[in-house]
């Protein structure tokens, strides 16, 4: 790949006037040595997953085999039907779906990560609800899925994008700011603009910890995805606004990292710390294991300094 | 770059419910299985880190398992792996332990069989990409996300010009290269990372040279595996 930042990547964009998702198909198809079309055929049939997910955690049994989670999209569906959600329709419908995604990811379906399996709702969630809405073909979704990879392809090098590196901002955080850029130019954004909706989520989800009760990918990996949905439309309209990240994107991206390498190891994905040490998430590992730590009984090995 | 491309950030197509518990760890065990060459008769898991913490929540269990038996990260018989292995008479061993400088999630296999053990440690890295760190007590780098050669030989002058040549002759570009010895003229190993498919024709040349001990190609974007002793 010839870029390392986002700013490399707008001013590449830019000057070629093509779109991030363009620009990152023909890159793929470079790197793998593959045609555009079979590059673009590889993530057709991954958005075919997604859309899924998405109508399979509305319609089946979603609960997880530990039993904690499932039918929280179907809750969150019918309440839209209702008429009256507080989010408005779209941003209710957005929500569901992630929320759909992501308990059957936890009921050990077949999902895509994107960029991980505990952040999987979020593209998914935004990408259908907004294709439904605006009538888009799936070939605009399925750029925009390349538009979306080449954003989290830049955080992932310069970052993290998994839970027990950098905690649930690098997990989630990455994955809302991928789906913000990427909408924001389905919605006919600039790559500047995609670009200042990354650095606007970014910013909302700086600090997240990883803390899942029972280590697993349930709570509140769950509702973090619904959530992420939400907020992902929101720096999308941000940007389409005229409203700017006035740290760069990029600078907002070390910030990830500087806060993710100094979160104690209780906040990353070791069900050590937070919401997974409460009494309750306490009592929870407990019935499920049967002790409040799983490594209890660890050898020891290697140097302890 | 740790992250190579478009897909190791869309992607994978996987069983849930965690990229780096579960899809990555198939594809440790994946790999682990490509360099042992078969079915083992046995298989002792060591879990360090995340992993060691909340393997069975996330069924990686089941999901390095799955690897082993050369599951796919999106088979749906990964959830029932440990009784196809248990079937199949595979002897599954467990155990958790702590590295301090490892990566979080980062996990030892040991594979025995009748003629031979291997030994892979390696960490899933993230959105279920995977980094091995070590084969047989050889710390080397890469990530089987390209068609790979592993080559255990003696370290002799001119072997790894010998190797190259021939690869340059085939027409395969090297994309990466790791070398690790265990002395001076001891035992060693090379790992190249290409960017494209190795004719079988070509393996069979390399396997010819003096000194080579072993060769086993790992390719996770295949899924494919082969094995020459000479």
């Amino acid at each position: 790949m010839n870029f390392t930042s986002l700013k490399q990547l707008v001013d590449i964009c830019t000057v070629d006037k093509l779109s991030i998702g363009q620009y990152m198909l023909q890159e793929q198809a470079l790197e793998s040595g593959q045609s555009e079309q079979q590059t673009f055929d590889q993530m057709a049939g991954y958005y075919r997953i997604m859309k899924e997910a998405v109508n399979k955690g509305l319609t089946e049994n979603t609960v997880s085999r530990s039993g904690l989670t499932g039918g929280d999209a179907k809750r969150v569906w019918e309440n839209k039907q209702s008429g009256q959600p507080s989010l408005g329709l779209e941003a209710s419908t957005a929500m569901a779906y992630a929320l759909s995604v992501s308990e059957v990811n936890a009921s050990m379906g077949r999902i895509i990560a994107t960029p991980t399996a505990g952040s999987c709702g979020i593209i998914p969630g935004v990408f259908v609800s907004s294709q439904e809405r605006f009538d888009w073909d799936d070939d605009r979704l399925i750029l925009g899925l390349f538009s979306a990879g080449a954003i989290g392809y830049i955080i992932a090098n310069n970052s993290f994008v998994s839970g027990a590196e950098g905690g649930c901002q690098a997990e989630v955080g990455s994955a809302i700011g991928m789906a913000a850029g990427a909408l924001t130019e389905l919605r006919g954004g600039t790559p500047e603009q995609a670009v200042h909706a990354v650095g606007l989520a970014l910013k909302n989800s700086l600090g997240l910890i990883c803390d899942p009760v029972g280590g697993l990918v349930e709570i509140p990996c769950i509702v973090r995805n619904g959530f992420g949905a939400v907020t992902a439309l929101a720096a999308a309209d941000m940007a389409l606004s005229g409203v700017k990240s006035v740290i760069p994107s990029d600078e907002v991206i070390q910030v990830m990292l500087e806060v993710g390498s100094s979160m104690p190891d209780a906040h990353r994905e070791t069900a050590k710390g937070g919401l997974a040490q409460t009494p309750t998430g306490k009592r929870i590992m407990k019935s499920l294991y049967g002790s409040v730590s799983q490594s209890d009984n660890s050898d020891k090995e290697g140097d302890p300094t | 770059m740790r992250f190579k491309d478009v897909f190791s950030i869309i992607g994978p197509s996987m069983i849930g419910p965690s990229s780096s518990h579960t899809a990555g760890a198939v594809r440790l065990g994946l790999t682990a299985r490509s360099i042992f060459g078969c079915l083992p008769e046995s298989a002792e898991i060591m879990l360090y880190g995340s992993f060691a913490d909340t393997y069975r929540g996330h069924g990686t269990d089941m999901a390095i398992v799955g690897g082993i038996l050369d599951y796919s990260p999106d088979d749906p018989r990964i959830r029932d792996s440990l009784n196809s292995a248990q079937r199949a008479g595979i002897r599954i061993d467990f155990r958790t332990a702590v590295k301090p400088t490892a990566h979080p999630n980062t996990v030892t296999i040991i594979l025995q069989g009748s003629c031979r053990e291997d030994r892979i440690t390696g960490s899933s890295i993230g959105g279920g990409n995977i980094e091995i760190t070590n084969v047989n007590e050889f710390d080397v780098r890469f990530t089987t996300m390209y068609p790979t050669l592993l080559i255990f030989h003696d370290d002799r002058t001119g072997m790894i010009a010998d190797v190259t040549r021939i690869l340059c002759n085939s027409g395969v570009n090297i994309s990466h290269m790791d070398v690790d010895r265990k002395s001076r003229k001891g035992d060693a190993l090379t790992v190249i990372e290409m960017d494209g498919e190795l004719p079988q024709l070509v393996v069979q040349s390399i396997s010819a040279l003096p000194n080579i001990h072993r060769i086993c190609t790992v390719n996770q974007r295949g899924e494919s595996c082969e094995l020459h002793v000479t």
